[in-house]
């Protein structure tokens, strides 16, 4: 258990202890929330661990890093911005995924890259976002969101 | 409504559950097919196991509490009305606080459109409830450092923001383009 742990846990008691001196039944009610979305995350976190696993088991890291390395180049960034719009993780276990992929061979900016089209653009939700706030803002935020990921990608991997 | 949300997610669980089975036999197979892999595999799920378990349930106990100390009206009450560099912050800070995944934010935006709120607003509000969530922040501090995060952070805030503000101006323009068109039609 290292730091951010601690704090993360410390943080959350902290602010547990003082809603439930305001109002216990909302507190309750927001304990039941979490369980229930911790049940519901559950799967998905155990796959993504299994996934993990397979993946630092199977793929030698020269193999990670000719795919998302440095030596990669732009196309590749590109090909990883685009799975991570694609795909539909939520972004709270995409970190670990990303973190063992750092590790092993991909670079700052593929990870970064990754991580924040994975976050910002939603092709799953995209649907609704076009019912809920018509096409053209939609397409848009979808759209700019998609060359700002990788605009913030490359600056963080010539910074970092 | 409610209901058929219920229904989304218990499909949606299924799913996830289904998905898991395959992923359990694919890793059975594969590991008693290759056992000399059997310790890394097994080891580093291990470790992410354990790193995972340590603050998910913070990070869910925290989410469940803002969902229900900030509700869908507080935020379209202050966001509606706000404008300017406090409007900015405001889409941020409202955007950020942990309360739930994007689909819920889509309808918010949806009443703060018609409420007259400024699109850029909106648009700073959606992208911060998308990628500047809090317990997000944390678990991205925890697996890949401070600095990454700190200046993933920042780099975001500010192309949201750029983001925001250009697509009022293109939505604006185009909006202006078309009733010149529609004029120039009617001249005709």
């Amino acid at each position: 258990m290292n730091v951010t742990a601690i704090f993360i846990n410390v943080f959350t008691c902290g602010c547990l202890i003082f809603s439930f001196l305001k109002d216990r039944k909302k507190t309750k009610q927001s304990l039941l929330g979490a369980a229930k979305s911790f049940i519901r995350i559950l799967p998905i976190v155990f796959i993504i661990i299994i996934f993990i696993g397979l993946l630092l088991g199977f793929v030698p890291q020269t193999q990670i890093s000719k795919i998302a390395g440095e030596q990669a180049g732009f196309w590749g960034i590109l090909l990883i911005a685009l799975l991570g719009a694609i795909m539909h993780i939520p972004s709270l276990i995409a970190f670990p995924l990303a973190a063992s992929l750092l590790k092993n061979g991909a670079s700052i900016t593929a990870v970064a890259a990754f991580i924040t089209t994975l976050t910002m653009i939603g092709t799953i939700t995209l649907p609704l976002e076009i019912k809920e706030l018509g096409k053209k803002v939609a397409l848009l935020r979808n759209g700019i969101s998609f060359i700002i990921a990788i605009i913030i990608a490359l600056i963080m991997g010539v910074i970092l | 409504m409610k209901e058929s949300i219920k229904e989304k997610q218990k499909k949606g669980m299924m799913r996830d559950i289904i998905f898991l089975g395959i992923a359990i036999v694919i890793a059975i197979i594969l590991i008693s097919l290759f056992p000399d892999k059997r310790e890394v595999i097994t080891t580093s799920s291990w470790e992410f196991f354990i790193e995972m378990i340590w603050i998910l349930p913070a990070v869910m106990v925290l989410m469940g509490l803002f969902s229900v100390w900030v509700s869908k009206e507080v935020v379209i009450n202050y966001l509606g009305e706000s404008s300017g560099i406090k409007g900015i912050f405001l889409a941020i800070f409202l955007g950020a606080l942990p309360t739930g995944p994007l689909y819920i934010a889509f309808p918010v935006a949806a009443v703060l459109i018609k409420k007259g709120a400024k699109i850029s607003n909106i648009i700073i509000f959606l992208s911060s409830w998308a990628c500047i969530k809090i317990p997000q922040e944390m678990i991205e501090l925890k697996f890949l450092g401070l600095k990454f995060m700190v200046l993933r952070l920042i780099l975001t805030i500010i192309f949201v923001v750029i983001m925001g503000l250009s697509i009022e101006k293109i939505i604006e323009w185009t909006d202006k383009t078309k009733m010149e068109a529609a004029r120039d039609n009617a001249g005709i």
